[in-house]
């Protein structure tokens, strides 16, 4: 059966032009019953969704575990600490990664500021919740970044699934992802948000290795370096401009995620914008989004801060 | 010949998707133009043979694309040939597997680079000593050498700098006692000086030649400057579209020029600082004893300030005591026109 006559079947002849309807799903379903209709295939899709969601479960469940008891933990030991505690910690390690006085002092004043609104607790959630997503995300991220640079069929395939991942909506990754977890466990939102800001660190540190000074790279082989010596005593080195770049992009969109994540139970600052937003209660919502912007600050000036001392090493005239 | 540290036997190099049916076209003559427009194919080297001899200086010269690159790269694999054999002190080094190249790298031969190739996240000690790292010498034996490498390079008190605080000179340095260094038998110096100003070029010339006269170190060195190879060669090979147009001693090349090309490239030079006394004298030893003396080593330069503007003058040339030849000034003058215009006066613009 051609295509021509199914539509004509479907009603509609060639010479009421406008009436002819758009050959869909639905529409070929009434002329052939064989054809299924569009809310067939969604069903479809879920039930094949519902079919592999076991067997996916037993492989990703015990994978993700440690995920859920490093969420849980953090979370937990920030808001164990006394609020003086951690901001000495918080600032120390502004001060240790940036050592710019500038931005440790700024970081001082927004976690007080956060504790003087009563903020500081929620803060501290979400502050833990980036740290252990970001910190995965170097752990994976980077190894993958650096296969990624050895292999160019690698670097072909990964590519359009990291564009993937960054172009979809963040709500879609959602989706999936509650179907194969329960909504009380931390690795949902933790896999969210790692799938989300992970590119930038996979990217980056491909990119950065490729860029690695071919000359360099010679005179290393002419020495007779190792792939490893090579891997460890120069790409990484040179590339570490460009890894911690992503890894600053990494810590931001953390952040953004952590706060949508506040949908499917991640604590933190989120959830007070949620609040906001479901019953109406604008303030809360403001004051809990200009905490956000404020750490979304903090975190940015002190990766950045740290760039700088990085890329000062290098190329000083930069 | 046995003194040979590295034999090199008909190279063929041709880069391209199908260079290995290539190779019997460059073999049965081929060369590089042809086979880039009808099979668009570089054929990098084609058909080379060098003995390189142990504690010599051999310059390879060319013009840029003619192969100079590539040709040292074959010294220590950082290219595999298409075709030929390289064999450094005694061992076909394309027989080699993995390991055993690394080890050739790390211990037999060591490499200066134009761009300097420092690592720019590393102290110029750290820099120097990467050799004997990479192979895994214990620290303090690697600090030391470094440092007095270093120090016979001219950089100490550099130690803890990095490589852009320095200037392009120093840190070439640097790269000078990186090479130094590693401690081992060849040299290779890919346009090590090409990048630096005249001045600064010179005196690293110097060095260079200062350094070669202690440790006589087999040093293959790359360079476009005719000038820069005719200081330094023992052995010079000159390249051109990746064939040898001419090697052996610089002076008889001067001399004795093997086609247009190489008297268009020699034409320019300042033969009387260049030609040396012994290369042109002729080698009869008269025995009349009020001659002046001259020394062999001595340039043409020095026999025309000794003649003081006489043409009829014959100086008894001597080395190291000996008296080798006799030098006619009329020699001198004539070795100062180059043999083409001399055959073939009216060429002579
Ligand atoms: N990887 C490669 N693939 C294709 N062609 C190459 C490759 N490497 C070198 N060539 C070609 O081989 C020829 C010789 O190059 P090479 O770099 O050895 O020249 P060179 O004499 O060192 O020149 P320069 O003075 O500019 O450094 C050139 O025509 C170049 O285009
Ligand atoms: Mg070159």
């Amino acid at each position: 059966m051609t295509l021509d006559e199914l539509v004509s079947k479907a009603g509609g002849g060639e010479a009421e032009v406008e009436a002819i309807p758009f050959p869909s799903l639905d529409v070929l379903h009434k002329a052939c019953g064989s054809i299924p209709r569009t809310r067939d295939m969604t069903a479809g899709l879920e039930r094949l969704f519902l079919d592999v969601k076991d067997p996916i479960k037993v492989v990703l469940d015990p994978l993700t575990q440690p995920l859920s008891w490093a969420l849980r933990n953090a979370i937990e030991t920030m808001q164990s600490l006394p609020w003086w505690a951690a901001i000495i910690i918080l600032v120390l390690i502004a001060q240790l990664a940036g050592r710019r006085v500038g931005v440790t002092l700024f970081v001082l004043a927004s976690f007080l500021g956060l504790a003087f609104i009563d903020h500081f607790a929620y803060a501290m959630q979400t502050l833990a919740i980036i740290l252990v997503c970001t910190l995965i995300c170097v752990l994976i991220g980077v190894p993958i970044g650096i296969a990624m640079s050895r292999s160019n069929v690698l670097e072909r395939w990964l590519t359009p699934m990291l564009d993937m991942l960054q172009t979809l909506p963040t709500f879609v990754y959602l989706i999936p992802l509650i179907f194969l977890f329960s909504v009380t466990e931390p690795k949902l939102y933790g896999i969210a948000i790692i799938l989300y800001a992970i590119v930038p660190a996979i990217r980056l540190t491909n990119l950065g290795i490729r860029l690695v000074d071919a000359d360099v790279l010679e005179a290393a082989d002419a020495f007779g370096m190792t792939s490893r010596q090579k891997l460890l005593r120069v790409q990484l080195p040179l590339a570490l401009p460009n890894i911690m770049a992503g890894i600053n992009q990494t810590i931001m969109l953390s952040l953004s995620m952590v706060v949508i994540a506040s949908l499917v139970s991640a604590p933190g600052l989120g959830t007070l914008v949620l609040r906001g937003i479901n019953k109406l209660e604008l303030g809360v919502g403001l004051v809990a989004g200009l905490g956000i912007v404020i750490l979304a600050i903090v975190l940015d000036r002190v990766s950045r801060a740290a760039l700088q001392r990085v890329n000062k090493m290098h190329q000083p005239g930069a | 010949m046995t003194d040979s540290f590295i034999s090199i036997r008909n190279l063929y190099k041709i880069f391209g998707p199908n260079s290995s049916a290539m190779i019997s076209r460059a073999k049965s003559g081929m060369h590089k133009a042809d086979m880039l427009k009808e099979f668009g194919h570089v054929l990098g080297l084609r058909n080379i043979n060098i003995e390189i001899k142990k504690g010599e200086i051999t310059v390879i010269m060319g013009l840029s694309g003619s192969g100079k690159s590539t040709l040292i790269r074959h010294l220590n694999r950082l290219i595999d040939p298409t075709s030929g054999e390289v064999i450094v002190n005694g061992t076909d080094i394309l027989k080699l597997d993995r390991l055993q190249l690394l080890q050739l790298r790390r211990t037999q031969m060591s490499m200066v680079f134009q761009k300097f190739a420092l690592l720019p996240h590393e102290t110029v000690l750290t820099n120097a000593g990467m050799p004997c790292s990479v192979r895994g010498d214990d620290r303090r034996v690697i600090d030391k050498s470094a440092r007095e490498w270093l120090h016979r390079v001219g950089l100490s008190g550099a130690e803890a700098l990095y490589p852009h605080q320095l200037s392009g000179g120093m840190q070439q340095r640097v790269g000078l006692a990186r090479a130094l260094t590693s401690n081992s038998e060849l040299m290779l110096m890919d346009e090590a000086y090409s990048a630096l100003d005249p001045l600064i070029r010179s005196s690293m010339q110097d060095l260079l030649l200062e350094l070669q006269e202690d440790l006589q170190k087999t040093i293959v060195f790359i360079t476009h400057d005719l000038d820069e190879a005719l200081k330094i060669a023992d052995h010079l090979v000159i390249l051109k579209d990746g064939e040898i147009v001419q090697q052996g001693e610089p002076q008889h090349i001067l001399l004795n020029p093997a086609d247009p090309y190489i008297e268009d490239f020699v034409s320019d030079i300042n033969r009387a600082r260049v030609l040396r006394v012994r290369s042109v004298m002729t080698e009869t030893i008269s025995g009349s004893t009020d001659l002046e003396l001259l020394d062999g080593d001595e340039n043409l330069e020095a026999a025309i300030l000794r003649s003081k503007g006489e043409a009829g003058k014959t100086f008894a040339v001597h080395t190291a005591g000996q008296q080798v030849g006799t030098l006619k000034m009329t020699d001198v003058l004539k070795a100062l026109v180059p043999a083409a215009r001399r055959s073939n006066p009216s060429n002579a613009e």
